[in-house]
């Protein structure tokens, strides 16, 4: 046990003292924060499932779409369609804190405002096919983006919460009662010190009074 | 100012061009993962990727899964889905909170 290293003196008693009572401070204050992390963690990742299951509906939905497009036209005219899109997405991070946990914030932005910028070619020589699956793959976009910044917040409180449950439970299990056990053996200690420094005392007293007043002889 | 990449096979990939968003189409495996280095170190902060192809490359995306960007995200391809997006969530929370709560049974 460690408490037999400890030296026992009131100065690492009151070390020890310090240390138990911030020891104390910190493991109640990472509770608070883990309960809290927890909360919050729990109601986001309800809407990653939720999100996540949405958008990969949508774009299974799309993808068999863009194989029937892909089976009504010849490859090379689909090549050509899409070879040169017309939208870009222009992306912007922000970095949002929640409880000491820094997560992303994802805004877009497009380069042209109008939806139908999504199709980047001709209608003549395309089939209505294409269209639709484009259209369709275009719905799930603002989801998908929500879903990576919902879905990255999700990590990075897991690993977080994860960090913080260790540290509760290394101070509630190992270091608050072997600091507890270090100083019940100090005070141990010195109260047998005490004890036996007092008895010393007294049977010393009684030597020097054995020897002012001869008590023996006397009786 | 950054981008979006999404990076699988080129079947499952190709229609996201429409939507403004920049696709890298991979063939193997080695190229994937220069690929994915090369993406992560420059201007995509969110990248999409196939579960078919996710599932070669696990360890290199595992690593980015604690940093705040770029945040790498499965979608379903055209084949070989392996469920592995739905996965991830049920680990995240298993990581959390020790066992899976919400989502065991479904």
């Amino acid at each position: 046990m460690a408490s037999t290293q400890v030296t026992p003196t009131r100065m690492e008693l009151t070390r020890l003292k310090k240390k138990l009572v911030t020891a104390r401070k910190g493991h109640k204050l990472l509770k608070d924060k883990r309960d809290e992390l927890m909360r919050q963690f729990l109601e986001l990742v309800r809407s990653n499932m939720d999100l996540r299951r949405g958008v990969e509906e949508g774009i299974k939905r799309a993808n068999r779409n863009f194989v029937m497009a892909k089976a009504s036209m010849d490859e090379a005219t689909l090549n050509t369609a899409l070879m040169s899109p017309k939208q870009e997405i222009q992306l912007e991070v922000e970095e949002k804190n929640v409880m000491s946990v820094n997560i992303p914030v994802f805004n877009t932005k497009t380069r042209t405002q109008d939806e139908n910028d999504i199709y980047s070619y001709g209608f003549a020589f395309t089939s209505s096919d294409l269209d639709g699956a484009v259209k369709s793959l275009s719905q799930v976009l603002k989801d998908m983006l929500k879903l990576a910044e919902v879905e990255k917040a999700c990590q990075l409180m897991a690993s977080e919460i994860e960090k913080t449950r260790r540290r509760v439970n290394a101070l509630e299990h190992v270091i608050i009662p072997q600091t507890q056990e270090s100083i019940k053996y100090i005070t141990m200690k010195l109260d047998e010190n005490e004890r036996s420094s007092q008895v010393r005392l007294m049977k010393v007293k009684d030597m020097m009074l054995e020897d002012a007043h001869k008590y023996s002889e006397r009786a | 100012m950054y981008k979006i990449a999404v990076i699988g096979d080129y079947d499952s990939i190709y229609g996201f061009a429409t939507l403004g968003i920049d696709t890298f189409p991979i063939h193997d495996e080695n190229e994937a993962k220069t690929k994915l280095k090369e993406l992560t170190g420059g201007l995509y902060k969110i990248i999409y990727i196939t579960e078919s192809l996710a599932s070669k490359l696990t360890e290199e995306i595992e690593k980015y899964e604690e940093q705040i960007t770029p945040a790498i995200i499965l979608i379903p391809g055209i084949s070989d889905n392996t469920g592995e997006g739905i996965n991830r969530v049920k680990q995240s929370v298993e990581k959390a909170v020790g066992s899976d709560i919400l989502f065991g049974n479904q």
